[in-house]
This record gives C-alpha cells, structure tokens and sequence, in this order.
C-alpha cells in the first residue's frame, strides 16, 4: 500500500466537501473520510507489524521517492517507521473524534469540515516526510486552518487568539526555515550535491560549530509549536478560543508536529549539539512542567486547566528528548501519542458540557454526574490519564520519561527528573479539585439557571467520539508494549545516532 | 524580434481601427482582448537566441520566456479591467497605450546595451504616465499621473549621468564589453551607485519608494496592476542581467549595497504595510516588501538566484493580479477601497473572498499556494552565499507580512459589519481572469516541471 493514500485521502474528502450541499452531506462525507483514514491507519499499523516480522529491518518502510524540484534536489520522499505509525494512528483517532463532536456544527459547516480535513492532511503529510522540504511544507499547510477555525469558529477573544496562534506559529516556522537552509548548505552528497533527505543527511557527519548554530534554531523553531517556555503563551489563549473540535485538533495533533519536528530533524540530525545543549533544553522544559502545573492550579475556566496542563504535559515530551537516553524518548514518543488522545478527550468532553449549560467556569458548575453521567465518567477518565492513574495511558508514558531521565546520570538532571515527578503532585491537585466541583455536590449550573438549559447526556456521535479516543487511552495503559515494540525500533536509529560520535 | 514585431502590428491595428471606424467599448474590448490573447499564444512558439544590431538587441530563450510572462500578465490586466473600461470613453487609446509600453518592457529586456535599455525605459514609462491619469475626471489621478512621470523623470536622469559616466570609464555601453572593461574603480562604483539608484527608483526599493504608494493609491486599479507587477517584473528581469553580466567584476561591491538594501526594503515596507488602511496603498507597500525578498534572491549571484527571481515574478504576477482583480471589481462597482469596508465580505460574495484569500495567501507565501515555493526559492538562493543573518532576517520579516496579510483576512472572514459590500455579480472576463490567476497559484507552485524548467533556461553567475 502506498502511504501517499494518507496525503491523497484527506484532500479527495476535502474537495468533494467542497461540492456538497447542506450539513448532513457534509458531515457524511466528512465522517467517511475520516472512517477510511481510521481503517487506513490500522492497515498501515498491521502491514507494518507483518513487514517486521518478516524480519525487513531497514529503518523506514513504505518509501516513496519521486524528484520535485531538480535544481535544489527537493524531493517528495515519504516512508515511516514506528513513530511515524504511532503519530499517524494519533491524527487518525484525533480526526474522527473530531468531527464525530462537531456533528451539529451549523455555521458555515461546509468551510469548517474543510478545513478539518485539511489540517488532518498537513499533519499526515508532515509525520510521513522524509524529505525536510515537504516536512516543512505540510507544517506550515497545518497553520492556516488553525487560524480560520480559531478566528471564526471560536469565542472568547478569537480574533486576537488566533492571531497570536498563527503569529507565533510562523515564527516557528520561520526559525525552521533557518535551520533548514543551514542544514542544506553545510551537508554534501557524496555525489557533491545538496540534499533535502532526511535519511542521507543523518548518515553525514556536520560539523559540530554548524551543528551548534543551526540547533537551536530547529529546535526553538519546532519547540513553539509543541509549548516550549518561554515560547507558550500562544497554548492558552489558542486553545481557549478554539472551538471544541479545533482545540482537539491543536492539542492533539498539531502540538505533536513540534515533538516529532524537534527529535526527528533537530537533535537526529544534529545529534552533537543536542548533546551540547540538552541542559538549556532540560532546563526549559522543568520549567515549562512546574510552571505549567502550578499556572494551571490558578485557572477557573475548564478550557485554561487543560490548556496550561498541556504546557506542562508536553513539557515531558521535551524532557525526554532532552535527556538523550533510548528509554527518556520512546517516553517522550509515548507522551506525545498519550497526551494527544487524553487531551482531545478533555477537549471533547469540556466542549460537551459547554455545549449543554453555556458556561466553562469550574465556580459556575456542580453535580453535573446526577444529570450527564456518560460525558462526567468521560470527564473522569480523561482527568485521571492526565493525572497518571495507573491503566490509563498517561501513567505509561510519563513512568518510561522518568525512568528514561533517571538513566542520564548526571545529578543535575536527576534533580530536574525528581522536580518533574513531583509536578504530578501539582497536576492531582488541579485535576481532583476541578472534578470533584464540577461533577460531585449538588447539582449547579450558572449560578441557578438550570431550569432554562436541556441537560442532556451525550448524544450517540458524541458517545462514539468518547468511546474511539477512550479505547486507545485503555489500550496503551494495560498493554503499553505495543506501542514500545511499534517505535522501538525507530528509537534504537535514534539513539544509535545520538551516541555515535 | 518577432515577439516586438507583433505588438507593433497589433498597436496599428488598433491604431488604424480607432482612427478609421467607430466600435463601440464592447467591441473594442473583445477585440483588444483577442489580439492580446494572440499574442500570449504566439509568443509560446517563439524559441530563439542571437542578437541584432550588432550586440544591441539580444534574445535568448530565458528572454523569450520573460517576455511571455509579461505578455501573458498583460493580458490577465486587460481582461480584469473590462468592467471599468465598458463605460470608458478612451478604449482604444487606453489599449494602444498598454501596448506601446508593453513593446518598451520588450526591448528592455532584449537591451545588450544601455543604450537600448534606456530607450526600452523611455518608451514603457511615459505612456505609463498617461495611463495613470486615465480616470480623466478624478483629481487624484492626475495628481498620481504628474507623480509618477516627475519620479520617472528623476530616475531617469539619475540613469542617464550613470549610463555616462560608465561610458566614460569604459569607452562601451555593450553589456559584455563592460564586463571586460570594469576593474570597480571609484568612478565604476559612482556610475553603477547613479544606475542602481534609477534602477532602485523603477522598482521601488526603499529609499526610492516614496512615489509608490501616491501613485498606486490614485492610478486606476488596472493601471496599478499593471505599474506593480509587469513594469516591476521588467525592470527586475534587466536589473538581474545588467548585474549578472555586466557588473559581474564588481560583484563584492554590489553583494553588500544589496544586502543593505533588501533588508531595509523588506523592513520599511512591512511596517508600513501594517498601518495602511486603503487596500491600494496596502498592495502598494505589500509589494515594496516583496521587492525586499527578490532582492534576497538577486544576492544570491547564482543560476538559482535567476531562475527564481523569473519563477517568483511569475506566480507574483498570479498572485498579485488575483488579489488586485478582487479589489477593481468591488472598487469599479462600489467605489469602496478601505480596508474596512471588506469586513464581512465573506457574507455577501464568498467566491470573491476566496479568490482574495487565496492571493493573500500566496503573497504571504503560505503553502500549498505557489508563493510558498517562490519565497523559499528566493530565500534558498539567498542563503546560498552563506549569509544568515539575511536570511534570518528574512524569515523573521515574514512573520510581520503574514500579520498584514492576515488582518485582510481576518476583516473578510471574522468582522462583522453593519454594511457590508452588496453581492457582486461578475462579469465574464473579470470571472475568466480571477479563475487563471487561482489556478495558477495552485499549479505553478505544486508542479515542479515549471522551476525546472526555468532554471534550465537560466544563465549561470
């Protein structure tokens, strides 16, 4: 099978939405898509498995290389190893969830599905590149939608949100861009040209004050897309505004981009001054976790609890990759797979809740188990993986990021690795007070209105939705080998890299 | 000089046709319209190189293709401006005009010699004059008009004492004889500073830019087009081979004046983008920073650096013309040209925000539009010397771009608005035109063959 399918899929969807008439054609047409996309991912997952166990151990399967640009030797080179199927098999879950919530989105339905799409495709095109040119270019396709779908879809402060989101986003990618054109021009082919290629560049040695300029743009450039402090403050406002579909979309695909970004091309191709600068980033991202933490522990509005716990959650991808042991990133792959889907589960079922009584303040809410059983046990779930209850993903991924940090035996590090453990503290703190509110005590809704709102439960797409992004929380937390065996391989390239001098 | 000869026959075709029988506006249009869309075709089967005139006039197939663009750019102009032309009084005179400085561009950019290049200048920059003050009863036009031809004048002259002062330091105006004849002494660096500066002028380069902005504001939109993007797209098309070849020994001297300023060109322009609330002036400064990236590319002095200066002036021309085609079309039926006044646009004429999107976009340089690719080439052939704090620069200009881009977007998407533009209805040649320039910004970018091609056409540094 070819993976161009997941490039090629998305847009088909895309542009025959673009042909349909009314909200139910639409959102047929976009739950399909996004079905197949499911089932492709899957196919994908086994065919991978198959193709492994066979014994095929070159490093990326699937590969598909055609010229784009002859002059500058660009590309369109995809394949993907164990990562890549794991992020793949993210967006897929994160996709379908998401369109499954915003089943009666009226406004402007069509363009809002549309551009649904459209980011799912960025975000495939971008976990599938091996050629650092399309990486770069299916990244900053993934910004645009996010702009329309904040600044119009949205509340609050949308407009100024979204620009601050896409602002701060392109800066990122702007710094990339540096970081690309440095990379091209001081690496040689042994043929004498400049390349592009993820695979070739790794097997070249770039010398380490090179090294050592352009890493910090690459790894800056990817880290604002995945929260990195000081460069988070676009995470709150963006994700507040969003609407729920599009938060779940940015927390859960698009702040992957900026992980994957920062451990596929900044430090496994500049592994030298990852080594080097692995301090600064350690250091960045222990602040990003207790400050994320205790930021949250401030906040009132449900939408800002998630969205400062997701500072602090993706501040553990970062640690991982920082810590530059195998086991510290195949945690931080693991954060960022587990923390996509429990976090577009709090998504969903924050945006559910508001959905039913208007109002996201923690102060404004109560009870709300008696009237909505279905979105408060999904509300449960998703706050405890956040909190790391053992079974649900989060435990998984965040246990492996420890004991990967505590193998980096530096005694700096280790403070860094106990100070981020005890964030979790924190994070219990936030997580059982917002919850036992909102959905223990007697029953409250803004302030007495109850009686003018329909508390529903869930209705059966949201159900679905749950239920797809619950499954593979559970999924990781009870089995959590597959997901190790799946990118166990690809981490072992990684750290083979990294410790090669 | 068969591309040349047929422009000639056609402006006396309309020449004659003016003084000899009276159309009426409708059919002078299709007519203009399908002798412009004869030429653009005729033009594809041109492929020759030489000279004639010993050394004066040159063409080669880079040439050929640079002249297509332009000529194919023209006709996108033309289409776009028959709405406002329908009511005109002065079609003919207006077409014939569009064409003689057209035939300018031409020889321009076939020039071997300054002299020729000059002559080329003269003949596409005093009819643009009139053009610009062809809205005969609004004052501002004529204001813009005067603006432009004593702006044109002063470059011009500054031109002039350059073209002499190279004369008399070499003893040739032949490009490839300068080029064995400049050693970059001072009096070199004093005439080709007197060149860049009227060169600078042409194409607003900051600090000459100061013209652009009046002259756009009060120009017919069409005539702003077409003063923005072809006569842009000629001058830059010549500067690069006058650089390329002719100065080439002075390239040290030359690499740091651009380095200067394409970063305060990318710089002024963005930041007074931002402040801008007449979409005219807004494309006017918008463009200035586009200049400001094109220069980053021209530094590059490389085969890359030519092929994407042409491939990025292509898609501007797409991506340029798309969005000024939306702005004469609410401009000729409304008369509204404020950036506020397209707050709620999307509401009442969604075709058109998309259009308008799209070329903001591609002018932003976002993918999967084909000004993402035109910039990163452009930037590519920067960074090819090794320069990165240019480059830096650049990249970080971008982030400044995108906000002026996307407050336009964000007023026809987000704001809302008591009285919004009525619904549009479109008319067919405009239609036709906006359709060609959406599908060239999807196509030029995400089909490589078009680059490849250009660059194999390029000539090397």
């Amino acid at each position: 099978m070819s993976l161009s399918l997941l490039i090629i899929l998305p847009l088909i969807t895309a542009i025959v939405l673009l042909l349909c008439n009314g909200l139910q054609q639409v959102r047929v047409v976009a739950l399909s898509g996004a079905t197949v996309q499911l089932i492709l991912a899957f196919a994908f997952l086994i065919i991978y498995w198959q193709k492994r166990a066979a014994g095929d151990q070159t490093p990326m399967l699937f590969e598909q290389d055609y010229i784009w640009f002859t002059p500058l030797n660009i590309h369109y080179h995809i394949g993907a190893d164990g990562i890549s199927i794991a992020m793949i098999l993210l967006t897929a879950f994160v996709t379908i969830a998401g369109i499954l919530v915003s089943w009666s989105m009226e406004k402007l339905s069509k363009e809002f599905f549309f551009l649904l799409v459209f980011l799912s495709m960025g975000a495939y095109g971008f976990f599938i590149s091996l050629d650092l040119f399309t990486l770069f270019f299916f990244l900053e396709v993934a910004v645009i939608p996010k702009f329309l779908l904040i600044g119009i879809w949205g509340s609050g402060r949308k407009e100024y949100s979204a620009m601050k989101l896409a602002l701060m986003l392109m800066g990122g990618s702007a710094l990339v861009f540096v970081g690309l054109a440095g990379i091209y021009f001081n690496t040689t082919t042994p043929a004498g040209a400049h390349t592009f290629d993820l695979m070739q560049i790794a097997q070249m040695h770039i010398p380490l004050e090179v090294q050592k300029l352009f890493f910090p743009f690459a790894f800056i450039g990817f880290g604002i897309f995945t929260a990195l402090f000081p460069f988070h403050t676009w995470v709150p406002d963006g994700h507040s505004s969003a609407p729920t579909a599009a938060s779940m979309f940015l927390a859960g695909i698009s702040m992957k981009l900026g992980g994957y970004g920062c451990l596929r091309v900044a430090t496994f191709l500049m592994p030298d001054a990852a080594h080097a600068y692995s301090w600064i980033i350690i250091l960045l991202a222990t602040i990003a976790i207790i400050y994320g933490a205790f930021a949250t522990m401030m906040q009132t509005d449900l939408k800002y609890i998630n969205a400062y716990s997701s500072i602090s959650h993706c501040g553990f991808v970062l640690l991982g990759i920082g810590m530059l042991t195998r086991t510290a990133i195949a945690g931080a792959v693991m954060q960022m797979v587990s923390h996509g889907l429990m976090t577009a589960l709090f998504f969903a079922a924050i945006g559910m809740l508001y959905d039913r009584t208007h109002t996201r303040q923690v102060a404004q809410l109560g009870g709300l188990l008696k009237v909505m059983p279905f979105i408060a046990a999904v509300f449960v779930i998703a706050g405890l993986c956040s909190l790391g209850l053992p079974g649900l993903s989060g435990f998984v991924a965040e246990v492996t990021v420890f004991m990967g940090s505590w193998q980096n035996a530096d005694a700096a590090y280790r403070l860094a690795t106990i100070l981020a453990c005890a964030s979790i503290v924190v994070t219990a703190v936030y997580i059982l007070r917002a919850m036992g509110k909102v959905i223990m005590g007697p029953l409250q809704v803004d302030g007495g209105h109850a009686a003018t709102l329909t508390l529903s439960d869930a209705g059966w797409n949201e159900k679905v939705a749950a239920a797809i992004l619950i499954i593979g929380i559970i999924a990781i937390g009870i089995a959590p080998f597959w997901l190790n065996e799946l990118i166990g391989g690809a981490t072992t390239t990684i750290i083979e890299k990294l410790s090669f001098k | 000089m068969k591309q040349e000869l047929i422009i000639t026959v056609i402006i006396f075709i309309l020449l004659l046709l003016k003084i000899g029988k009276d159309l009426t506006n409708e059919q002078a249009i299709n007519l203009a319209n399908g002798l412009l869309l004869i030429n653009c075709i005729a033009g594809l089967f041109f492929n020759h190189s030489g000279t004639l005139f010993s050394g004066m006039f040159q063409t080669n197939a880079l040439i050929v293709v640079e002249k297509n663009i332009l000529s194919f750019g023209t006709l996108i102009i033309s289409l776009q401006s028959a709405s406002w032309l329908k009511n005109h009084s002065h079609v003919m005179e207006f077409y014939i005009l569009l064409l003689s400085t057209l035939l300018g561009m031409f020889f321009m950019i076939s020039s071997g010699n300054l002299l020729m290049f000059y002559l080329g200048l003269e003949l596409s920059s005093i009819p643009l004059a009139a053009m610009a003050n062809f809205d005969l009863t609004k004052k501002q036009s004529s204001e813009a008009a005067m603006k432009f031809i004593i702006s044109s004048a002063f470059a011009s002259g500054l031109l002039l004492f350059g073209i002499s002062m190279v004369y008399g330091s070499t003893g040739t105006l032949t490009f490839s004889e300068m080029a064995t004849r400049i050693t970059g002494g001072p009096l070199q660096v004093f005439a080709f500073v007197l060149l860049l500066a009227g060169f600078a002028f042409k194409i607003s380069v900051v600090p000459f830019h100061l013209w652009t902005a009046d002259v756009y504001e009060g120009a017919p939109v069409a005539v702003t087009s077409y003063l923005s993007v072809i006569s842009k797209g000629s001058v830059l098309f010549v500067f690069i081979s006058v650089l390329y070849t002719a100065f080439k020994p002075m390239a040290g001297t030359w690499y740091n004046m651009l380095f200067l300023l394409s970063v305060l060109t990318i710089i002024i322009g963005n930041l007074f983008a931002i402040r801008q609330n007449n979409i005219k002036r807004f494309l006017a400064f918008s463009s200035i920073a586009q200049i400001g990236f094109i220069l980053v590319g021209i530094t590059g002095s490389s085969q890359m650096a030519v092929a994407s200066v042409v491939y990025f002036v292509l898609i501007y021309v797409f991506s340029n013309l798309a969005a000024f085609g939306v702005v004469s079309l609410v401009s000729a039926v409304t008369g509204r040209e404020q950036v506020s006044d397209y707050k709620g646009f999307y509401k009442t004429n969604p075709v058109l925000s998309w259009v308008l999107t799209i070329a903001l976009f591609s002018l932003a340089g976002v993918p999967p539009t084909a000004g993402f690719f035109g910039k990163f080439f452009l930037l590519m052939s920067g960074a090819g010397k090794g320069n990165y704090i240019l480059i830096t620069i650049a990249a970080l200009n971008m982030i400044i771009s995108f906000y002026y881009y996307l407050r336009i977007v964000k007023a026809i998407f987000m704001d809302a608005n008591d009285q919004p533009i009525e619904r549009l209805i479109i008319p067919v040649y405009p239609k036709l035109a906006l359709y060609i320039c959406v599908a060239g910004i999807v196509v030029t970018g995400l089909a490589g063959y078009v680059f490849d091609y250009i660059h194999s056409l390029s000539f090397g540094f």
